[in-house]
């Protein structure tokens, strides 16, 4: 209840805030424009297509590449909106709203992440409708068309988990904002210093920290408890660390 | 859940940032119905006091009981008895006022059903009513002040802390506040921070003064108003007379020459003794001095201090003196 009501007020003042509105504006047409470059491919090369036994639909085309690349726009613009969820309310000294409330940090850290998350899972939605559209016309594979789209929605919230940690640790959001890019970034292209690329036998693990590599098979599609645990891992641990670190704010240091 | 006189009871409590000692075994009650003022100058440790009552701040030693519930083990529990308005009011900018009082209603856990009564008493009680629908960013600091007092009286507690309620206001809005804070005390019990004198005399019926982070003074309103009468008169005359002439009038101690012939008499202040004052002007209009001002000097916040801290206070002032006076 608690954090529904954190969750609304958060969702709420972004929809009051040009930043919000903008960032809407924007990505929508970015995304627009790569789902026109996508279908306009997919025209081009569909009599060559019609030919090849089991040749990949409209979503396979589409709807994942679509998903894929939009996630490199999430990965950009989530900084932007977790930056002052707590970070900005530091700075305002709004926070002391809450703390003084009957509220539990899990409640403030939960409520503001679902409000986050709200307003990311409405970007998504944008962007579905536009291959949905096409749904109209033709067949879409739905199954793998809400594959993606569940893989981009848990991408996305662990997005979020990690720019409200980053927000809770300081009191001005651009510092907030760069340093969540900044994760982001690196958990997006640690497989790149794979060690396996020049040792067959090393374990790997950075590739598998990599939410890329968890990411990629989820866009395309294939569903897998791996994956998905590993995104509500990456989330859980980012929130408890966020809870953690608001407890502190009180204590001694 | 065990019933005590006392709203708050405060024990041994500590702070300290490092070496800094914020507030330093501190131990007060406030009783129910009661208004307390919180004195002190800047930095005295008020408002880490606050802010540790109010569960914003982990003391670092001591006790925190509201209500009969201690505030470390049940946190959601004892803050439901409080409203906080710190310092800075902790408002939603981008909200209108009837939005945020919604929200803290919310956040305060009042029921849904009483929820819409809640707030409109809280609007009419600070006299929002004319701005309830304007964004909160386009109100004057005023209004912005009543809107944080409305925020922390909305869930009816038990216990209204106020932190530095007046600053930054104008001096009608100060009127206006200082009224709101009377009307509060007659249903609350009010903790009101301030380092302002007259508004604790104006509003309070107990002052606690808090300095370097201890407690240096807690007394009744009316025994302040007593260890802060005065015990000097400046007097101003056309023709002054000589100091041997003034001394010689009962009760006058030391005379000091300030500029455009004004002087400071400083008397003894007992019981039996009264002021010189009387005695000044029956012999001024006899020998002609000219009187042209007579009032009797009020001990300023800091006097008292000075006063509190080297008599009553603990010894650690004087030894701190001593020594750098003997290093020198």
């Amino acid at each position: 209840m608690n954090i529904l009501t954190i969750a609304s007020r958060e969702l709420r003042s972004l929809f009051l805030s040009p930043l919000a509105w903008s960032i809407l504006g924007v990505v929508q047409f970015i995304f627009a424009y790569i789902f026109l470059a996508q279908l306009n491919t997919f025209i081009q090369i569909q009599p060559q297509l019609a030919n090849i036994p089991n040749a990949p639909g409209a979503t396979e085309f589409i709807a994942a590449p679509l998903f894929a690349t939009s996630a490199i726009i999430f990965m950009l613009v989530t900084p932007l909106i977790t930056m002052r969820v707590i970070a900005g309310e530091r700075a305002n000294k709004s926070l002391t709203l809450l703390f003084s409330a009957p509220l539990s940090m899990t409640d403030i850290v939960l409520g503001k992440f679902l409000g986050v998350v709200g307003f990311l899972i409405c970007m998504a939605v944008m962007l579905a409708l536009m291959p949905l559209s096409l749904g109209f016309s033709g067949s879409l594979d739905y199954g793998l068309f809400f594959a993606a789209w569940l893989g981009l929605v848990l991408l996305v919230a662990s997005f979020a988990a990690i720019g409200v940690y980053m927000s809770s640790l300081t009191t001005q959001p651009t510092v907030a904002a760069i340093s969540t890019f900044g994760i982001l970034l690196m958990l997006w292209i640690l497989d790149w210093s794979s060690d396996k690329v020049t040792d067959p036998n090393a374990s790997g693990a950075l590739e598998y920290i990599s939410m890329l590599r968890h990411f990629e098979a989820m866009a395309k599609g294939l569903f897998s408890w791996a994956d998905f645990m590993y995104f509500i891992l990456v989330s859980a641990m980012f929130l408890i660390l966020s809870i953690r670190r608001l407890d502190a704010d009180r204590l001694q240091h | 859940m065990m019933s005590t006189p006392s709203l708050i009871s405060i024990e041994h409590l500590s702070r300290h940032y490092g070496e800094l000692k914020a507030v330093d075994t501190v131990s007060f009650e406030l009783n129910r119905g009661e208004v307390l003022g919180f004195l002190g100058p800047n930095g005295a440790g008020k408002s880490t006091t606050m802010q540790m009552i109010t569960g914003n701040l982990a003391p670092t030693a001591g006790r925190i009981t509201i209500n009969g519930v201690d505030l470390l083990d049940q946190p959601k529990l004892a803050k439901a008895e409080i409203g906080y308005l710190p310092e800075q009011p902790p408002l939603y900018m981008e909200l209108t006022v009837e939005e945020y009082l919604n929200f803290c209603a919310k956040i305060n856990g009042i029921s849904r059903s009483v929820q819409s009564t809640a707030i409109k008493k809280a609007i009419e009680r600070c006299g929002l009513g004319d701005v309830q629908t304007r964004l909160i960013s386009n109100l004057s600091k005023g209004y912005q002040q009543r809107v944080g007092i409305a925020q922390a009286i909305i869930h009816t507690p038990s216990i209204v802390i106020l932190d530095e309620p007046t600053v930054g206001l104008d001096p009608i809005q100060i009127r206006e506040i200082r009224k709101l804070i009377r009307e509060l005390g007659e249903q609350h019990s009010v903790i009101l921070s301030t380092h302002i004198l007259p508004e604790v005399q104006m509003t309070c019926d107990r002052v606690q003064i808090i300095n370097k982070g201890q407690l240096v003074f807690s007394d009744s309103i009316e025994n302040l108003n007593q260890s802060m009468q005065a015990t000097s008169l400046i007097v101003q005359f056309e023709n002054l007379p000589d100091d041997v002439t003034l001394g010689k009038l009962d009760n006058v101690n030391k005379i000091e020459h300030l500029e455009d012939q004004r002087i400071r008499i400083h008397f003894d202040k007992t019981t039996t003794q009264q002021s010189p004052a009387k005695q000044i002007a029956i012999e001024a209009v006899n020998n002609h001095w000219g009187l042209l001002e007579l009032c009797p000097e009020q001990k300023t916040l800091e006097q008292i201090f000075v006063e509190i801290t080297s008599t009553e206070s603990t010894m650690q002032p004087h030894e701190e003196q001593k020594t750098t006076e003997d290093n020198a």
